[in-house]
């Protein structure tokens, strides 16, 4: 075992000397690699952290939404909708929602405005005339609690608000874009009469039941469209699913890259290389010899590149809150939620990236040798 | 006794693997201290009835993709292809379509 531990020792020193040689283009190549690597953790820790803290955060949305479709288009609830409703068996609790957007030309942001329905929120009290405002609206804004700020409503008139308080940082996730505002004046604001709703939400008895009810509410109400909170739930789970969007292109774009790294490899190797094999095997090195040397050069550089590559997306995503990816996520919006994801790593995904980026590039660095070490010696210094 | 390459590249091995490992007692830990974060989100979600995470504000389709209606994408005009950016990260919900692929197989007149 010893002297077997020996050898391996003797054929990495052999095979660093070896990359030192060509050292610009190993370190380049390490560098690309370990970029790739970079790049894909990056894209699979961020979006199973964000799926992890959607199922958390999302567990207590509405079981039941109803909204009303017109014409393919979402409208507003009619009076009269709700006790509809309310002859349904199985319907515990049902409330109209009222919330909508407004685009502030000032700042050029989309705002969520809400009337919450018991309201209060966070045992705060929402006051006429008073708003609570996301931390992002405060940030775009220069907002704190006890300043004023108004805006000119759809109809043209001008509404003052009191910032009641602002939502907390960490709730970003969530609320960074939210105004909320008592039921009267959210009326006033958007205009909206007495007994209308935007949507309406519901809970239903018995859990098991959602999906029958689901049906009768159907039946009942033709015009209405069902979100149920498994639905919702859903959604998320499949939030920057590989198969679509921007994540395939990075992906095809990172596999396209290391196919690039594996053809350039296993389409020959440079005239220098050939020549060390054939002096290797001409001052009597084993074909096995030569092809150990060689499978630790590949596991070296592809180790390396997926210890740093990983290590490095770790930080990017849990530390710097995915900076890189900001004027990708960010698009036209000026809002922008600044939140810190929970750190969650599942093992059987790193275990895949680890399969998928060390063992295609280590295979793919032994193949050509093995095709050049069964050559005759003389052939391959020859060239 | 004279240093080897081979010793050196262990060593900056074992020192990555360690930070390799790590991360996931730092995930470990993390997830532990921002339990209660995650709780006072969970009862901000259940009081105001949110239904969806803020990620984009740009177009209401991607503020609330799970609340979206099929035409939202192409608000502007029938031909009119969507062009926030953020339409090309997310993709419509799954119950989106299917709420219409169970009328397009229980029609009883043809198109």
């Amino acid at each position: 075992m010893k002297i077997w531990i020996a050898k391996q020792k003797a054929l990495i020193d052999f095979t660093l000397s070896s990359l030192a040689r060509r050292k610009l283009k190993n370190l380049g190549l390490l560098l690309v690699y370990t970029l790739i690597v970079f790049l894909l953790a990056s894209v699979m820790l961020f979006t199973h952290a964000l799926r992890h803290e959607a199922a958390q955060v999302l567990k207590g949305t509405p079981e039941v939404i109803v909204q009303r479709m017109v014409a393919g288009r979402h409208d507003l609830i009619p009076p009269g909708y709700i006790e509809k409703l309310g002859r349904i068996r199985g319907v515990q609790h049902i409330e109209g929602r009222l919330w909508g957007y407004f685009y502030d030309p000032l700042v050029k942001a989309n705002y969520t405005f809400m009337s919450p329905t018991a309201g209060n929120i966070n045992e705060i009290q929402i006051a006429a005339r008073e708003i609570v405002i996301g931390a992002a609206v405060a940030r775009a804004r220069g907002l704190a609690a006890g300043n004023l700020i108004s805006f000119r409503s759809y109809t043209g008139k001008l509404f003052v608000f009191t910032v009641a308080s602002v939502l907390p940082h960490d709730a970003e996730l969530v609320s960074a874009d939210l105004i909320l505002l008592s039921e009267a004046d959210y009326r006033a604001f958007f205009d909206i009469p007495v007994g209308f709703y935007t949507d309406i939400a519901l809970s239903v008895a018995n859990p098991q039941e959602v999906r029958n009810i689901a049906g009768k509410l159907a039946e009942t109400l033709p015009d209405a469209r069902l979100i149920l909170r498994e639905e919702v739930l859903r959604t998320y789970e499949s939030i920057f699913n590989w198969r679509e969007g921007i994540v395939l292109v990075l992906l095809s774009g990172s596999i396209l890259a290391f196919a690039i790294f594996a053809w350039e490899k296993a389409s020959g190797l440079s005239a220098e290389e050939k020549r060390e094999i054939g002096i290797l095997k001409a001052i009597g090195w084993e074909t096995g010899d030569v092809l150990k040397m060689k499978f630790w050069e590949g596991a070296l550089v592809s180790l390396t590149a997926f210890l740093l590559g990983y290590i490095a997306a770790y930080l990017h995503v849990f530390h710097f809150s995915t900076a890189l990816f900001e004027p990708v996520l960010k698009g036209w919006s000026v809002l922008y939620p600044r939140f810190e994801l929970v750190p969650v790593v599942d093992g059987f995904q790193v275990a895949t990236l680890f399969f998928f980026t060390v063992f295609p590039y280590t295979v793919a660095t032994i193949v050509p040798i093995w095709r050049a070490a069964i050559t005759d010696p003389d052939a391959v210094m020859r060239g | 006794m004279q240093s080897r390459k081979s010793h050196r590249v262990f060593a900056f091995l074992a020192i990555c693997l360690t930070l390799f490992l790590l991360t996931f007692a730092d995930a470990a830990i993390q997830s532990a201290g921002s339990a209660e974060t995650l709780a006072a989100n969970e009862r901000l979600v259940v009081q105001l009835g949110l239904t969806d995470l803020c990620l984009f504000t740009e177009a209401r389709y991607t503020r609330h993709p799970s609340q979206a209606d099929l035409h939202s994408a192409f608000q502007d005009h029938p031909l009119g292809l969507e062009h926030f950016p953020s339409g090309s990260l997310l993709s419509p919900p799954n119950n989106l379509a299917a709420s219409y692929e169970n009328l397009d197989s229980k029609t009883k007149s043809a198109d």
